[in-house]
């Protein structure tokens, strides 16, 4: 084609056989088949010969059951059923868990506290909310469950499926946001009383103090704040330095041996999307792999053009006779036209971010529902770059 | 006045949910437009900061002020109307809440410095979701000036979060009880929950034909009528993108198992001029079969969504994409189909 602009391709093989690559993290907005795709490049690593854990954020019931597992929980699970393209035993594994984020958040407790305060602390109802219903509790504990995955070193590679955000990059700041304020100056302020010393600190900052806490009461109610600080004294005591635990997660990303593959399907909105991830990975100098364009419509007959094939249907249709052929040439004319618009989306996306290399992935006629599903989706972005 | 009743009369607040993917703006949108024509106004409202809205009707980013953005075109019947927009952020919500109850817009500034908007607006759980929500409700309960009292607007369609995040977004007494059991959060959260839970709200929810959108729906739906602190009303199911069989119903399954009568195909394509070869009649046969598997599943689905009694709406795939045309149309549709 002429002018248009072709990326280079994006060899997903090359990343999963890399025995350097330790985690993927697959990010991109809703309803591009995400955590569908987290799986099939878990399962095809795994039978590929590597150790794989896949953790999803998602708790579709159906993507359990294709990997032959009734549930999913906050544990990985072995899936059964792996096999080489001969049908010989995988050399390598997989793993799926899902992510319990307030599991996650009792565990972190649990384990750097004694019995008592940990119970104290589970009681809080100011902890009850934040670790069940807080924006950024399940973007900041997906996080820290990779961590933990990290370090448990049982696994070689740690395929990661992002938490469902209204907007892809909420993931990279919403564990900054929790760590800033836990570690906050807010804070601070909040328990200054409850602290040694707690009261020439406030002196100097009287007014602010008495405002802040003022305008605090009048949203919140006193009540909450005494939650709040009762919960923030005894988590001080405990381990400092949430925002250290963020840090570290986010260095994690950074590090050689992760890879962020951004996935889109060829739609404005969540190429929109992929563009701003795209750029944001950019500057926070995260290693980004490459984009996959999910659900790309195919055309066998690619060769005949929707103008030639419209234009035959009519002529038929004038004549009466043959009412299979014109529904198929209407409908091969359709499909071009499909085919020729998420061309032109995805080449928009590539004459913005002309170094990103792209795999696609055709649109499949059917939903996944068994092991041999995700290997499909698997097989068409291993050879994709072929 | 409206030529009949619609399937909505009497309701004010329209939430519109659905998985990402599947459309919710769009269907927003077109929803917003059909309930304005008749000489309505409506406030088409947006909480997510994506500019959804801005980018649909194509006019410059939104700022957190209402907005003409749009004019629903006065038919046979029905005089025009006017849709307006709000991309409503919690920050903006949270210093005209300050402002309107304790007169402390100037605060602001002091507050976002020492982290205390962050808080109030991110982390404090639920608080987020009281302060989107309460902004819808005083729209829709918000009176104009003068004598005649009427209220501003005739509806308010809100561009809701995801299925996944819906009853938690709505629900917000109980979110908000578990950290304020009293003091004037809560008094806001109560006051809000009474506009959710009446008979002027319902939650539309937009779903495509496939497998997981329809789960979500139908679960989201199970979760709305059996919220601990008492069911949300369920408005209509929307399927978008919907497109009509290719092929005559009788031949989908033939067509979808791989019996297609090639060799009558490839005559027709050489009556009509092209390529005869076989190869080229078995690939649009191959396009035949890979579209009637999905029309096949597509009926699957909608099998699912065929319980519970309440409106279905269907809108076309717009294979040009969503223009304002695409745009007007859809909102036809809903109106055809009763929706407005």
């Amino acid at each position: 084609m002429a002018g248009a602009a072709r990326p280079p391709a994006l060899d997903v093989d090359g990343l999963i056989d890399d025995r350097r690559t330790r985690i993927i993290v697959c990010c991109g907005s809703g309803g591009v088949g995400k955590t569908t795709t987290a799986a099939a490049i878990g399962l095809r690593a795994a039978e590929r010969g590597r150790h794989v854990v896949v953790l999803t954020v998602d708790p579709a019931r159906r993507l359990a059951q294709s990997m032959g597992l009734s549930m999913l929980d906050n544990t990985p699970r072995p899936v059964p059923g792996l096999a080489t393209p001969d049908g010989e035993p995988a050399d390598g594994s997989l793993h799926a868990m899902m992510l319990d984020m307030k599991r996650t958040f009792d565990e972190i407790v649990e384990a750097h506290s004694d019995p008592d305060r940990a119970a104290q602390i589970l009681a809080n109802p100011f902890y009850q909310s934040l670790s069940s219903s807080f924006a950024g509790t399940q973007e900041y504990m997906a996080m820290e469950k990779l961590g933990q995955l990290r370090r448990a070193q049982e696994w070689d590679l740690i395929v990661v499926d992002t938490p469902p955000s209204r907007s892809a990059l909420d993931f990279l700041d919403a564990p900054q946001r929790l760590g800033r304020f836990l570690d906050g100056r807010l804070l601070r302020l909040l328990t200054a009383p409850a602290k040694v010393g707690g009261r020439a600190y406030l002196r100097v900052l009287n007014a602010g103090f008495g405002m802040v806490t003022g305008v605090l009461t009048k949203i919140l109610g006193a009540q909450v704040l005494r939650d709040v600080q009762t919960f923030v004294t005894a988590l001080d005591t405990m381990f400092g330095g949430f925002r250290e635990r963020a840090d570290y997660t986010y260095q994690l990303l950074r590090a050689p041996g992760t890879a962020f593959l951004v996935v889109a399907a060829p739609e404005p909105d969540a190429l929109r999307e992929a563009s701003y991830f795209v750029e944001r990975l950019a500057q926070e100098r995260m290693p980004l792999a490459g984009l996959l364009l999910n659900r790309v419509q195919r055309a066998p007959a690619a060769r005949l053009s929707a103008a030639r094939s419209q234009a035959a249907a009519e002529t038929l249709q004038a004549s009466g006779s043959h009412p299979l052929a014109v529904t198929a040439l209407r409908l091969h004319s359709e499909r071009m036209q499909q085919v020729a618009a998420q061309r032109r989306l995805a080449e928009h996306f590539t004459s913005a971010h002309p170094v990103v290399p792209v795999a696609e992935i055709p649109a499949q006629a059917q939903d996944v529902h068994d092991l041999d599903g995700l290997r499909a989706i698997g097989h068409a972005f291993g050879t994709a770059g072929e | 006045m409206s030529t009949r009743d619609s399937d909505w009369d009497g309701v004010r607040l329209h939430v519109v949910t659905g998985k990402g993917g599947t459309g919710k703006t769009t269907v927003a949108g077109a929803l917003a437009l059909a309930l304005a024509s008749g000489g309505k106004r409506v406030l088409l409202m947006e909480v997510e900061g994506r500019q959804g809205i801005a980018q649909l009707f194509d006019v410059p980013p939104l700022p957190y002020a209402e907005r003409k953005v749009a004019v629903a075109p006065p038919t046979r019947t029905r005089p025009g109307g006017d849709v307006y927009a709000l991309v409503a952020d919690p920050e903006s919500a949270l210093l005209e809440y300050l402002e309107m109850f304790y007169n402390l817009r100037h605060a602001g500034t002091a507050l976002t410095k020492l982290g205390v908007m962050d808080f109030a607006t991110t982390v404090a759980p639920g608080l987020r979701d009281v302060l989107l929500t309460g902004k819808a409700a005083e729209a829709v309960r918000r009176k104009a000036g003068g004598k005649s009292g009427g209220r501003v607007y005739d509806a308010v369609v809100m561009d809701a979060p995801p299925t996944g995040r819906i009853g938690r977004f709505l629900n917000v007494t109980s979110e908000v009880s578990g950290l304020a059991r009293m003091g004037p959060i809560r008094g806001h959260a109560d006051t809000v929950q009474r506009v959710i839970r009446s008979p002027d709200t319902v939650v539309h929810f937009v779903t495509v034909l496939e497998e997981m959108p329809v789960q979500e729906t139908l679960d989201g739906i199970a979760e709305l009528t059996s919220l601990p602190g008492g069911a949300i009303q369920v408005g209509a199911i929307i399927v978008n993108m919907t497109r009509p069989l290719a092929l005559p119903a009788e031949q989908v399954q033939a067509a979808a198992d791989g019996r297609l009568d090639t060799d009558e195909l490839a005559a027709g394509l050489k009556t009509a001029g092209l390529d005869d070869s076989p190869v080229l009649a078995a690939e649009l046969a191959a396009e035949l079969t890979d579209d009637a598997r999905g029309a096949l599943a597509t009926e699957l689905q909608r099998d699912r969504l065929d319980g519970p009694v309440r409106p279905c709406y269907e809108l076309p795939w717009l294979s040009h994409g969503i223009d304002l045309g695409g745009l007007y149309r859809l909102s036809a549709a809903l109106r055809d189909q009763g929706a407005a």
